[in-house]
């Protein structure tokens, strides 16, 4: 079944679609992997950040710097990126010592913020609102990706990783520790996890593979500016796991394409788009909060109060 | 210098506060980040200014009539965005993205209804200034400053005094027992976010006063400035909006004006993520108890 999909989608780029169609596939590729990778933070543990643009961004701003300066490999400047955005998730899973729910939410929040100002501001690393260009076309063992089906498959590619390596992760210890944490953070404690390392870890996996997908954006759009980066990015992402179910890798992946597609769609209706976005996130709420394929389980229901 | 900086400072921190009160309040009684309201705020500030210059009512009115309909608009969000919820017990998440799509909702609908270019405040009260120890005052910004803290001030008393203040902090330490003791909690909501919401059209009015333009944006910044503002002097606690809203504010300006102004914005969240680490009840706030 898995490889009659797979094999199917690489059948994809020769059906002849247009380079507009193309193009909404491989930014719906882009979304799926920060999907997946904010459901491993949101769906699976529990936290719900409101700043994964931002590891976005780093991970963009990362390679796009380290390709145009030093010319290196898609290989190397994605892992790098994934790495130094990994490594601020780090910095943000810390105070998860101490802080809980909206708390938690809001830090991100305004850690988003900051780093949205700070690559606004710093002129002479980021060139601040200009935004940085002319980053080159992403080069694999001296293969230079510069056509639309080559980097249908390389997004293609970066997404059955992810999904792999973090499906793997859920059914291992650390991601039932995950789980459990979700579930009820003290009974998980009493259990002897460990839940500082755990959620410390979940940040840090899952800002590396939302830092991979910035570094694949900023090859693909070969121009980047803070305004890729907002909060309003983190919320498109957030709505994404929302939408397609909290918990669910598929349900996410699914909300990724719906959310990407549907308003390219609604594109007859120009201004009223985010009009009806805003209403349909209020409306998915009231009706069906576990989202379209989600665990219901995956959100917490309080038992008193 | 420094003394301008202070008073610019503390007249956008009152408005700050006032917006505050708004996050406060909500949170208080309902435990939940009310993401809509940066968007409520400037819904205020736009009523104000269509009222005024496109029906041609009278500032007063206008501002006035602006007040009771954003205090309506904050019953409505509300009714139709949380109160069903709230109704089944569903988990907080649910009710925080409930509000954040309120928002995007709000934003968009100001933006096809008004536009979304920045549109002309008129000057409505200019007094001139007064010069104090080097500084210009303008009689703009006393009123800004003084009408905040007097609300302030009174809606402080209200809660401490009045019949309806004590039943809403009942609600807020213990909505159940309230309930039980006879307290009509939906009412109490309703007055809640009746009262925030109007406080923060007043903000939106006067911070349209003070710069002379709108824009459908600016809420989002001041939302989640006063937000900052009401977790540094602790979140639900009524005096802590004042002391939170005023330091952001002096903060902000005296950072704006010896470090990098483009760094402005960051100020507000650099203090939000320090707060939130050190101390996450705030200046004025008490360290709850975890629950089990």
């Amino acid at each position: 079944m898995i490889i009659l999909f797979i094999s199917f989608m690489t059948l994809i780029p020769f059906l002849g679609f247009s380079p507009y169609i193309m193009r909404i596939m491989i930014l719906s590729g882009i979304y799926i992997i920060l999907a997946l990778s904010l459901n491993l933070l949101t769906g699976f543990t529990g936290i719900v950040c409101l700043g994964h643009a931002a590891f976005y961004g780093i991970g963009a701003y990362t390679s796009a710097l380290l390709a145009i300066h030093f010319d290196l490999s898609f290989v190397f400047t994605a892992i790098a990126g994934g790495v130094v955005a990994a490594f601020f998730g780090l910095l943000l899973g810390l105070p998860t010592l101490r802080l809980n729910g909206t708390y938690l939410s809001m830090v991100t929040l305004g850690f988003c913020e900051i780093v949205r100002l700070v690559g606004l501001n710093w002129m002479s690393l980021t060139r601040g609102p200009m935004g940085l260009t002319g980053i080159p076309f992403p080069k694999i063992l001296g293969w230079v990706i510069d056509r639309d089906a080559e980097y249908f498959y390389l997004v293609l590619i970066l997404i059955i990783m992810t999904w792999v390596i973090l499906n793997n992760l859920i059914q291992s210890r650390a991601g039932i520790a995950l789980i459990a944490i979700r579930e009820d953070e003290v009974a998980a404690e009493a259990m002897g996890i460990n839940i500082l390392k755990y959620k410390v870890l979940a940040f840090a996996i899952s800002a590396f593979f939302a830092g991979i997908a910035g570094s694949f954006y900023a090859h693909y759009a070969s121009f980047i500016n803070p305004q890729s980066f907002t909060f309003d990015e983190s919320i498109q992402i957030l709505s994404m796991v929302i939408l397609g179910g909290m918990g669910s890798n598929l349900g996410v992946a699914l909300g990724a394409i719906v959310l990407v597609s549907v308003p390219e769609m609604l594109r007859g209706l120009q201004e009223y788009r985010m009009l009806i976005y805003g209403a349909v996130l209020v409306i998915m709420m009231l009706t069906r909060p576990q989202g379209i394929l989600g665990n219901p389980k995956a959100l917490k229901i309080p038992r008193n109060n | 210098m420094l003394f301008q900086q202070l008073i610019n400072g503390l007249t956008l921190g009152s408005t700050y506060a006032l917006t505050a009160v708004g996050y406060s309040m909500v949170f208080g009684i309902l435990g939940l980040v009310n993401f809509s309201h940066g968007s409520v705020y400037t819904v205020g500030a736009f009523l104000t200014l269509i009222f005024f210059t496109a029906l041609k009512f009278n500032f007063f009115v206008s501002f006035l009539l602006s007040i009771i309909l954003t205090g309506l608009l904050g019953i409505l969000i509300d009714r139709i965005s949380l109160y069903p919820l709230r109704k089944r017990n569903a988990p907080k998440v649910t009710s925080l993205i409930s509000t954040i799509g309120v928002s995007i909702f709000l934003q968009n609908l100001i933006m096809i209804t008004w536009g979304s270019e920045t549109k002309k405040f008129p000057l409505v009260i200019n007094r001139g200034s007064i010069n104090l120890f080097g500084a210009n005052i303008s009689t703009l910004q006393i009123m800004i400053f003084s009408m905040c803290i007097v609300l302030m001030v009174s809606l402080n008393i209200m809660i401490q005094k009045t019949r309806v203040g004590k039943a809403m902090r009942a609600t807020a330490q213990n909505s159940k027992a309230a309930m039980l003791m006879g307290i009509n909690i939906n009412a109490i909501i309703m007055i809640t976010f009746f009262m925030g919401s109007s406080l923060a059209s007043v903000a939106g009015t006067m911070v349209g006063m003070y710069y002379q333009t709108i824009d459908p944006y600016i809420g989002y910044m001041a939302g989640l400035k006063a937000f900052a503002a009401a977790v540094l002097g602790g979140i639900g606690v009524l005096p802590g909006a004042i002391v939170g809203g005023l330091s952001i504010g002096v903060i902000e300006a005296i950072a704006a004006g010896y470090l990098n102004a483009g760094y402005r914005d960051a100020i507000a969240f650099a203090v939000l993520v320090l707060m939130l680490i050190v101390k996450p009840s705030g200046l004025l706030g008490k360290q709850a108890s975890k629950k089990v």
